[in-house]
């Protein structure tokens, strides 16, 4: 069975027609789903590509959190759905408070676009699981916001449950702090991508949906894209992923 | 609607205490090439001025406290505070 995952379009998106491939080649039907309508057309996984939604006016990710589609994105992910967002789509969920912290600007200040490594800090995640063993990932950045700040109890807390998924890592394999040479912007403890309390929703800066046939330099994004490929059909099939807990309250 | 008196308000918002600024760090890097010495502690944020329609200036200011806190910053990494403008 071919799992339906969604693809949300702002106006601004630039990265889905690389998601849309992405899905393709991890096995997937994509499916576009407009920002002005509520309808998710019935699918089972959702990915936030990246971009630069509304222009990224005030704060990137802000304005694309009240749009409708928003909504529906909320909703599903408050029932357990898996969703992903990739760079301005991490930025998106997190402004839209669905992943915990906040991406501020670069350390550095410029937009850095270059190849990047990350870690996973666990594979038992639905954004994990089909990576297989733990080594470093090679895969592109390409963002001017992408430094991940919380406060330090925060941050704890985050390591504690599990939901530090990736972090930068350095050309020695070691986890890149934020001022080591791994870590392209500053991210507080070379945090790359982290996921909400329940388990379901996630969001990375670097691109994986660029890094997933051997002709694009490294098809090391490929296992990112197929757990979340993997997780829609379950969810499809079961109503449940694997790995997730029952979303608190349902308060999206 | 357009019957209700106006309100002018400026929305300050600066990054949080503690929260590094690089810009605000780069304006403090560029005042030596302007021979300017002793300033510090430079923090760059954003100023929004909007005018609000509403019943009165409490409801008005009531519509800027939540569009100021919703949208207008990020309470994870900025302050904001109201200014009410003539």
């Amino acid at each position: 069975m071919t799992a339906r995952v969604g693809i949300v379009l702002f106006p601004g998106s630039n990265r889905d027609i690389d998601a849309a491939n992405a899905l393709e080649v991890a096995g997937a039907e994509p499916v576009r789903l407009w920002h002005e309508s509520v309808d998710l057309e019935g699918v089972s996984g959702i990915l936030i590509p990246g971009g630069f939604a509304y222009g990224d006016y005030l704060r990137a990710g802000v304005i694309a959190r009240f749009s409708p589609v928003m909504r529906a994105v909320a909703e599903f992910a408050a029932r357990g759905g898996p969703v992903l967002g990739i760079c301005n789509g991490f930025q998106v969920l997190a402004e839209a408070r669905l992943v915990p912290g906040a991406l501020l600007r670069n350390r550095g200040l410029r937009f850095v676009s270059r190849q990047v490594a990350i870690l996973p800090d666990r594979l038992d995640s639905p954004f994990t699981r089909e990576i297989g063993d733990r080594r470093p990932l090679r895969m592109p950045v390409a963002h001017g916001e992408g430094c991940y700040y919380a406060d330090e109890a925060t941050l704890d807390a985050l390591e504690a449950d599990g939901s530090v998924l990736w972090r930068y890592a350095n050309p020695d394999g070691s986890v890149a702090g934020p001022d080591a040479p791994g870590n392209p912007n500053g991210s507080l403890r070379g945090i790359a991508g982290v996921s909400n309390a329940a388990g379901n929703v996630a969001g990375l800066m670097p691109h994986p949906e660029t890094a997933v046939e051997a002709v694009l330099g490294s098809d090391d994004g490929l296992g990112i894209i197929r757990s979340l490929v993997v997780s829609a059909a379950e969810y499809a099939a079961t109503g449940r992923v694997a790995g997730t807990k029952q979303p608190a309250g349902g308060a999206a | 609607m357009s019957d209700q008196p106006a309100y002018r308000f400026a929305v300050n918002v600066t990054p949080k205490p503690g929260i590094l600024d690089p810009q605000g760090r780069a304006v403090e890097k560029s005042l030596p090439h302007l021979g300017i010495s002793g300033v510090s502690a430079v923090r760059v944020g954003r100023r929004v001025e909007l005018t609000v329609q509403a019943a009165d200036a409490t409801a008005a200011r009531a519509v800027v406290d939540r569009l100021a806190s919703e949208l207008l910053s990020n309470p994870l990494m900025e302050l904001f505070d109201v200014e009410v403008l003539a």
